[in-house]
């Protein structure tokens, strides 16, 4: 039997997969969040969704277009004060996975959300850093997803906001009370996981139908394969129907506002 | 004791031509009607402080408000850019601005620790980043315990601090509810403060635990209903995600931006 889906929804599923019943999942916006909320209306019905905003243990019922969503709030089991979310709740240790997106990626899986050429004269502003660079490494692990493609994966950051494993993979080497840091990052096209030793991003596995050229043409640096390449199972019916379900609510939503 | 005031005197009198200015509100209970007047004021020269600009420092800063900014997320949630604070960063447009920018953690904790009188916030954080290479108010101490490297920086100490809310009392005591982000910190760390509200009421019916801030340690409390709109106001009214979708179109080009700040803050504003 084989669905008709997009590159796009097999990211998300993929992405939802990665999160396990009962983890405390701190939840950036976008992508992150599609993917955490699909997890939880599907497999991971006991998982934890955080949101920096202080909303705790929310379950909202559609997507929030910001962080600060009244959804997540009145989803939420509590609402705690900002500071209070990131002191006690992120750096307190109380949060598995960091689920984040980031504008660009590099083979070292750093990320750069803050701007696109030189600081003083900038060719593209970004946002900044927001809640990611505490929460990678505060911490257990980091789950990172985005869309493929050679402008956001480069092989150098133009900037590290946030820390994947340093400019030479050694980053987090000796510094205490740090997080394990990117353990896999979810793509339209593949999965990717740090090379145990180097910390170099390598693919593990491959997306139905997506080719090894692909990955390579939309990959900023020499991309390298895993030996035993996996093909990533594709979604199911139930996941593609809540995750469709989920979206067009989301849309209505923010329509009808 | 608060004082009631109109929200003119309260901008008229608390926020000074190059006054250190936080406007505080986690998405939720953005003070758009107060940013509105300090535009309307023409106040200038305000080195602006908040976690996330949002549309209301976009316009601020498009207005020509601002001389720097200190935030930690300078984006329009779920749609893109905030255009004005682009523009005045790469263009000077219509004025050159400085930015210092942090994360949210280090902002969040240097409000907690202004609230608290202290100098400085010391925290577990930018290990790696390279935001600590461009700002030089990001430090890193040894724990005089452990040994453990930590970041410290400047506690957030504004001249006035400005948020909006659900309700005041008769009294002036007001309740927030909700995400409350840092409000509660921004007011306590600042020398004055103003809070706008919904409404006043006989009974803020608040729960033990709830977030209210007394009368005595806030400045003036205004009433501004709608206050916080296109952000809203938990219990009130939703925020108006079509508004911020629109944003963008209007931030996009100065002169579409001009028009608009003409109509809907300028010529409204002469109107009352």
């Amino acid at each position: 039997m084989s669905l008709e889906y997009t590159s796009s929804e097999m990211m998300s599923v993929t992405a939802a997969r990665a999160l396990e019943n009962g983890m405390t999942c701190f939840v950036g916006i976008g992508l992150p969040s599609e993917a955490a909320n699909l997890a939880r209306l599907t497999h991971a019905p006991e998982v934890v969704l955080i949101y920096e905003s202080g909303t705790l243990q929310t379950k909202p019922d559609i997507l929030p277009l910001s962080i600060g969503d009244g959804e997540l709030c009145e989803s939420a089991l509590t609402t705690v004060a900002v500071p209070e979310m990131f002191r006690y709740w992120l750096q307190g240790g109380k949060v598995d996975v960091g689920f984040l997106g980031t504008a660009q990626i590099d083979r070292f899986a750093n990320l750069n959300t803050t701007l696109i050429g030189d600081y003083k004269a900038p060719k593209v502003r970004l946002p900044g850093g927001g809640g990611a660079p505490e929460i990678a490494t505060n911490a257990g692990e980091v789950f990172i997803t985005l869309k493929h493609s050679k402008r956001a994966f480069v092989k150098d950051v133009d900037f590290v906001t946030t820390l994947g494993f340093g400019r030479d993979g050694k980053g987090r080497d000796n510094v205490p009370n740090i997080g394990k840091g990117p353990t896999r990052v979810i793509t339209d096209l593949c999965v990717m996981k740090p090379d145990p030793e180097t910390k170099e991003l390598v693919v593990v596995s491959l997306h139905p139908g997506v080719t090894r050229e692909e990955v390579i043409d939309a990959t900023g640096w020499d991309i390298r394969f895993a030996e035993q390449l996996e093909s990533t199972p594709e979604p199911s019916e139930n996941e593609l129907t809540i995750l469709r379900e989920l979206k067009a609510r989301t849309e209505r939503a923010h329509a009808g506002e | 004791m608060a004082e009631f005031l109109s929200l003119h005197d309260a901008v008229a009198r608390y926020v000074q031509d190059g006054a250190t200015v936080a406007m505080e509100g986690f998405t939720h209970l953005i003070p758009f009607a107060a940013g509105h007047e300090v535009i309307w004021q023409k106040k200038r020269d305000l080195t602006l402080i908040r976690m996330t600009p949002d549309i209301i420092y976009d316009q601020m800063i498009g207005a020509g408000c601002a001389k720097k900014v200190i935030f930690s997320w300078g984006g329009n949630p779920g749609v893109g850019s905030l255009h004005r604070l682009r523009d005045a960063v790469e263009k000077g447009w219509p004025c050159k601005i400085e930015i210092l920018e942090h994360s949210h953690a280090a902002m969040a904790c240097a409000f907690e620790a202004g609230a608290a009188g202290l100098p400085l916030a010391v925290f577990r954080g930018y290990i790696g980043s390279e935001l600590p290479s461009v700002n030089d108010q990001i430090k890193f101490i040894e724990c005089p315990f452990t040994g453990e490297r930590l970041a410290a920086v400047p506690s957030v100490r504004p001249d006035v601090s400005i948020i909006h809310a659900q309700r005041a009392d008769r009294q002036g005591n007001v309740l927030v509810e909700g995400i409350v982000g840092v409000q509660k910190e921004a007011v306590l760390a600042a020398k004055h403060s103003i809070v706008t509200v919904e409404e006043i009421v006989d009974d803020l019916n608040a729960h033990p635990n709830a977030c209210v801030i007394p009368s005595w340690a806030i400045s003036a409390v205004a009433v501004a209903e709608k206050g916080a709109l296109p952000s809203y106001t938990h219990g009130y009214y939703g925020r108006s995600n079509r508004f911020y979708k629109e944003w963008d179109a209007i931030a996009r080009d100065r002169d579409t931006f001009t028009q608009w700040l003409d109509e809907n803050v300028y010529r409204k504003e002469e109107k009352r």
